[in-house]
C-alpha cells in the first residue's frame, strides 16, 4: 500500500488557514454580540447562490444556517441536536442539516463556535430544495420573524441560460426584498452603495477563479476540495466587503508562491482527482486522510461551487448590480444548474485540470443532489472512460458514516488506479508491467 | 521453497491459503471469525501453518485482506478483498471479466482486466439485502442451515415473491408465508430468487460481461449458483475453492511481492495485481 504521506501532516496549514480562522471567528463574535446586545439585524440565508450583496448593503448580517449545522458537525455536537429534532417529529430520512439546526435552533442557539441571534429577516432565496423552503418556513414559524421566499427558477433549457424574463422576474422580487430590508432597517436603500459592493464582489470572485486555476499546476498547491472548505466560508460570510477581499488577495500571493515553489498538500502528489458531493462534516479529517495516504489530491470540486461560479467566465458587474445578483443566483451556482450542466462542469475540470479519476460522495440524507449520481458515475465511467468511484455517508449525520466501509472502497479504487498507472508506464517504455 | 500467505479475514469467516512458489496450494483454512478479530486472523494462520508442517519464519510474505485486514498484524501488507477477489478469480478462471462476490455482508461486482486488475467495481450500500447475512435469517427463521437451503430451494414448484429484501424485515415476511402455508422449498425459492435478483441489478451497474465467476461464501449455496444462471442466462465459474478466492489472490499478490523484493529492482511498495 502506498505510504506516501503521513496522515498527520496532510491539512493545509498555511497563512490562509490561520487568517481564515481569525476572519470567521470575528464572524462569530459579531454574531454572538448581535445576540447578546440586540445590536445588528440578522438575515437568515441560503448558501447556494446567495445574494449576500443586498443584506450587506443594508449593513445587516448574513447568517447560514447551514454553516450552523456544519460547524456543529465539525465540532462534533450535531448529533443531540439531530436527535432533538427527530424527537420532535422530523423523520430520520429528513435533511440532516435541517434537523441539526432546527435542534439547535430550539436549544438556545448556542454553539461552541458562537451564538445565533435571532433573525430580523428569513430569506429562502434557494427554492430548488422543497425541504430547504420548509426548513425556513419552520424556522419563521419558530421565531414568528418575517419571512420572504424568493421565487428562483431553476435552471432547465438545454443552453444552460436563464431566459431575459427569468432575470426580471428576479429582479423584481429583489426589488421587493429591499422595501423589506429598508421597512426592517429603517434606512434608504443607497444604490451607489450596492454598486461598490456588488464591484468588490466581482473582484473577489475574479481572484477567486485565479486561486482556483492555480490548482491546474502539478502538483496543485492546494486541495480544492479540503482546503477550499476554508476559503468559502470568507466567501459566503464576507463577500462584498474589503475584508473578504483582502483575504482572497493574501489567499492568491500564497498559492502563487507554493506554486513558484512547487509545493502541494502532500509531499507527493500522485493522483490528481475532482470530487464531486459536500463532504462529510463530522468525520472531514479522517475522510481526508483516505485520500491523503494514497498521494490523492482534490484539483477541483464542484461542492466548492455551490454558492456561487466563478471559474467559467461569470464575474460580478457593478453597472448591473441587481441583474448580475440575479444572474449568479439564476446561473452561477452549482444547486440551481441541471444534472447535464453538472456534468459539463464536471467534464471540464477532468479534461482541463488534467485529473486521473473522479470520487463521487453522495448523502444519504439529501436525495435531492444526490438523486442521480449513479447514473453520472455511468455515464462518466462508461461514456468517458473515467475511473470513478461512488460512496456513501452524510453531511451531517454521523451515524451514516461507516470508516471500514468507506476505507474499503477508496482502498479498492485506488489499488485500481495504481495498477492502471503500472501498466501505462509500461507501456509508456515499452516493458512489460 | 517460497511460502506466502494471503489470510481474508471476512464479516462471518476467516480463510486463509499458503501456497508455494510454484503456485500450489499447501494449505487452505476456514474458521469463524467471531468477536475477536486479531486473535481470528492469528489462528487461521497457526492452523493453516500447522497442515504442511511449517513455522511462522517459513512463510515470506503475508497478505492480509477482508474487513479485517489491518488486524492481520502479523502480516506484511493490507490489500482490499475486492483487489484480491479479481486475482483469484482471475487465477482459477483466465478468462474471468466479471466477479460477483457474496460475502457475510458485502455483495460484490467486480469487472476484471485480461491481467487480473480492477478495472470497475460497485458494493452494496450499508445495507445487508443480497447478502449471505439475508440467507442466513432466512434459513434461521425456519430453522435450517446454511448449507441445506440452497439444496431446498431447488425443489421449489411455485416460487414464492418476497415483498422484501431487507434483511430483517425478511423474517416476518417467512413468517406470514409459513402461516399462509407455503411450503419451506417454495419460500427458499422466492429467498433466492429476490437475491439474484437483486444482485444482478447491482452488478449490471459495471455491465456484465462473461466469463462470470461467482466467489465468496455464498457461492457454495447451490440454489444460489442456479438462481443467478437462470435470471443471467449463462453458466456460472464456481470453483471448489470460490470461498477461498480472496485469499488466494492475497497469496498470490504476496508472492509477487516476494518476487519483486527479490528481484530488488522496483521498491515501489504499491504495486498490485501485476504478477
Amino acid at each position: 500500500m502506498a505510504k506516501t504521506a503521513d496522515a498527520e501532516k496532510t491539512t493545509y496549514q498555511g497563512q490562509i488557514h490561520l487568517l481564515q480562522k481569525e476572519l470567521m471567528g470575528r464572524y462569530f463574535e459579531r454574531l454572538t454580540r448581535a445576540d447578546e446586545t440586540g445590536e445588528g439585524k440578522a438575515v437568515y440565508m441560503m448558501i447556494s447562490g446567495n445574494p449576500v450583496e443586498l443584506v450587506q448593503a443594508f449593513d445587516m448580517i448574513p447568517v447560514y444556517p447551514e454553516v450552523n449545522a456544519l460547524q456543529l458537525a465539525v465540532k462534533k455536537v450535531c448529533l443531540p441536536f439531530i436527535l432533538k429534532a427527530e424527537e420532535l417529529g422530523y423523520s430520520m430520512d429528513n435533511c440532516a442539516y435541517v434537523k441539526a439546526d432546527i435542534g439547535f435552533f430550539l436549544s438556545g442557539r448556542k454553539g461552541p463556535f458562537g451564538t445565533i441571534p435571532l433573525p430580523s429577516l428569513i430569506l429562502c432565496n434557494y427554492v430548488g430544495c422543497n425541504v430547504y423552503l420548509q426548513w425556513f418556513e419552520h424556522l419563521a414559524e419558530y421565531s414568528q420573524r418575517k419571512i420572504y421566499n424568493l421565487d428562483i427558477p431553476f435552471n432547465r433549457e438545454a443552453s444552460g441560460k436563464p431566459s431575459p424574463a427569468d432575470i426580471t422576474y428576479v429582479v423584481r422580487q429583489l426589488e421587493e426584498v429591499i422595501e423589506l430590508c429598508e421597512k426592517i432597517t429603517g434606512k434608504r436603500f443607497d444604490y451607489a452603495k450596492l454598486q461598490r459592493i456588488v464591484a468588490l464582489s466581482g473582484e473577489t470572485g475574479e481572484i477567486w477563479s485565479r486561486i482556483k486555476s492555480l490548482t491546474r499546476h502539478a502538483p496543485a498547491p492546494f486541495d480544492a476540495y479540503f482546503d477550499s472548505v476554508s476559503m468559502m466560508a470568507p466567501l459566503y460570510c464576507h463577500r462584498g466587503t474589503e475584508e473578504g477581499l483582502r483575504f482572497f488577495e493574501v489567499a492568491l500571493k500564497e498559492m502563487e508562491e507554493k506554486v513558484q515553489l512547487g509545493t502541494g498538500p502532500l509531499p507527493e502528489e500522485r493522483f490528481r482527482i475532482v470530487i464531486e458531493g459536500p463532504p462529510p462534516w463530522p468525520y472531514l479529517r479522517a475522510f481526508r486522510n483516505l485520500f491523503s495516504k494514497w498521494g490523492a489530491v482534490a484539483v477541483a470540486s464542484t461542492y466548492s461551487t455551490v454558492g456561487g461560479l466563478w471559474e467559467f467566465g461569470f464575474k460580478h458587474d457593478s453597472m448591473r448590480p441587481l441583474e448580475s445578483i440575479a444572474e449568479h443566483m439564476l446561473e452561477w451556482n452549482l444547486c440551481n444548474r441541471s444534472f447535464l450542466q453538472r456534468y459539463d462542469q464536471i467534464r471540464r475540470y477532468v479534461e482541463e485540470w488534467s485529473a486521473d479519476a473522479l470520487v463521487i460522495h453522495s448523502v444519504k440524507s439529501c436525495r435531492l443532489f444526490s438523486a442521480g449520481q449513479g447514473d453520472m458515475r455511468e455515464y462518466f465511467t462508461k461514456e468517458l472512460g473515467i475511473p470513478t468511484l461512488l460512496v456513501e455517508s452524510d453531511i451531517e449525520d454521523p451515524r451514516y458514516y461507516s470508516e471500514a466501509q468507506m476505507k474499503n472502497r477508496i482502498d479498492a479504487f485506488f489499488e485500481s488506479l495504481e495498477h492502471r498507472k503500472i501498466l501505462q508506464s509500461a507501456q509508456a517504455t515499452g516493458g512489460t508491467a | 521453497m517460497i511460502y506466502t500467505a494471503g489470510i481474508d479475514v471476512g464479516s462471518a469467516q476467516t480463510k486463509g491459503i499458503i501456497i508455494n512458489d510454484r503456485l500450489k496450494i499447501v494449505s487452505r483454512v476456514l474458521i469463524d471469525t467471531g468477536a475477536y478479530v486479531t486473535r481470528a486472523a492469528e489462528r487461521c494462520f497457526d492452523e493453516a501453518l500447522k497442515q504442511p508442517g511449517l513455522r511462522r519464519e517459513d512463510v515470506a510474505y503475508v497478505v492480509g485482506t477482508g474487513y479485517g485486514r489491518y488486524k492481520v498484524t502479523f502480516g506484511d501488507t493490507q490489500i482490499t478483498e475486492i483487489s484480491c477477489h479479481a486475482r483469484g478469480a482471475s487465477y482459477i478462471f483466465p478468462g474471468t471479466r466479471t466477479v460477483i462476490d457474496m460475502g457475510g455482508q458485502d455483495a460484490k461486482g467486480i469487472k476484471v482486466g485480461e491481467g487480473g486488475e480492477v478495472k470497475d467495481f460497485v458494493m452494496n450500500d450499508k445495507c445487508a439485502a443480497g447478502t449471505g447475512r439475508f440467507l442466513g435469517n432466512a434459513a434461521d427463521v425456519l430453522s435450517l442451515s446454511l448449507d441445506e437451503i440452497g439444496k431446498l430451494s431447488l425443489l421449489a414448484k411455485y416460487p414464492v415473491r418476497l415483498t422484501t429484501v431487507c434483511t430483517v424485515f425478511v423474517e416476518s415476511d417467512i413468517m406470514s408465508y409459513l402461516a399462509q402455508g407455503k411450503k419451506v422449498e417454495d419460500i427458499l425459492g422466492g429467498v433466492h430468487s429476490a437475491i439474484a435478483a437483486r444482485t444482478i441489478s447491482l452488478v449490471r451497474r459495471v455491465g456484465i460481461e462473461e466469463e462470470v465467476t461467482f466467489t465468496g461464501g455464498v457461492s457454495r449455496n447451490i440454489g444460489m449458483v442456479r438462481a443467478l444462471e437462470d435470471k443471467l442466462g449463462m453458466k456460472l465459474n464456481v470453483s471448489p475453492e470460490s470461498h477461498f478466492t480472496g485469499a488466494l489472490g492475497a497469496s498470490l499478490f504476496a508472492l509477487e511481492r516476494v518476487s519483486k523484493q527479490s528481484g530488488a529492482k522496483d521498491k515501489d511498495e504499491a504495486q498490485v495485481g501485476a504478477v
